[in-house]
């Protein structure tokens, strides 16, 4: 897991309509990355419809919410209109994982998909906190978020 | 700016919705537009003892649910608060406004306040008050049961 104070690896993915979105993009503003293991699984779907519900709040703390998976940006697209969310979903697909992989999030084979981790970048693009969930079948409910925001 | 950090959940107070006989029991935080709930709603129901009922709308996953538990809360300010989330537990295929009235007519309830209470401020802001103490203690989906504070992971529930 990264940790708290290095400097946040920049990306460029794919959000679900297709764009491109880096990092480098939220320069000067609070960043969230929720990875999260995969599109329309039901625990992911409760992680993120939660975070959607008090979505207003966190961005109300300056902070943007973006979601990362192993998943095509179709997929986050079909995903994010069945859950009725409009929070960015980027699509670390290919390589698989990469972006996983370089924050210290990604389960190796055979699970092949980032755990449930949530880091936030400060906008000088660092490391401000970090949570990693005890597996990914369990997901941090949306207190711990703003008690890292207080 | 509202806190939504990490907090107990709030002790069973008088304006809690509270059914059944005891001081302990059981205080479920619930979407009334969740089929999960809806599932689980019975089994709770009949448990003997004390069960709470706190609103915990998911929006996004269920684009009817504020109506419903403004529907709910509307109800129970002319008494018929669990009437009515059996009801609408009970038959998820009727949830539009006008099962909403046919509902409320059932009830007995008088339907022009019913109307005006479903829409009122004060109504969102006692939705929105059990939702954020759902929020601050934790809550990561529905139906969320506590047992004297505490949360009860779903294998150890027994509906």
């Amino acid at each position: 897991m990264i940790g708290v104070g290095e400097k946040a690896p920049d990306f460029t993915l794919r959000n679900q309509d297709g764009e491109k979105v880096s990092l480098s993009d939220y320069a000067g503003r609070k960043v969230l990355l929720v990875f999260y293991p995969g599109d329309f699984s039901p625990v992911c779907g409760d992680q993120l419809s939660i975070y959607q519900e008090v979505k207003p709040e966190i961005e109300g703390r300056g902070v943007e919410l973006v979601g990362v998976s192993v998943d095509s940006f179709f997929a986050h697209k079909a995903f994010q209109e069945k859950l009725g969310i409009d929070t960015t979903l980027l699509s670390d697909f290919e390589p698989k994982g990469e972006v996983a992989r370089a924050y210290g999030s990604y389960l190796d084979a055979p699970l092949g998909f980032a755990n449930r981790t949530l880091v936030l970048v400060d906008g000088d693009g660092r490391v401000a906190w970090t949570h990693e969930s005890p597996n990914p079948g369990e997901f941090p409910g949306a207190n711990v978020i703003f008690d890292a925001l207080s | 700016m509202t806190d939504l950090g990490s907090a107990p959940i709030p002790p069973v107070g008088s304006d809690d919705h509270v059914t059944g006989e005891g001081d302990g029991g059981l205080i479920v935080y619930a979407d009334l537009g969740c089929p999960r709930c809806a599932g689980a709603w019975g089994g709770l129901r009949e448990r003997p003892g004390r069960l709470v009922f706190r609103h915990f709308p998911v929006a996004s996953k269920h684009p009817r649910s504020p109506a419903l538990h403004a529907a709910a809360e509307a109800a129970g300010l002319q008494g018929r608060f669990f009437e009515m989330v059996d009801s609408l537990y009970g038959d998820r295929g009727r949830v539009d406004d006008p099962h909403l009235w046919s509902r409320a007519e059932e009830f007995g309830l008088d339907l022009d306040r019913f109307e005006t209470d479903r829409r009122s401020e004060p109504t969102a802001a006692r939705i929105r008050r059990d939702f954020q103490s759902g929020i601050r203690a934790g809550v990561a989906g529905t139906p969320a049961v506590f047992d004297a504070c505490t949360l009860l992971r779903d294998r150890e529930r027994e509906f």
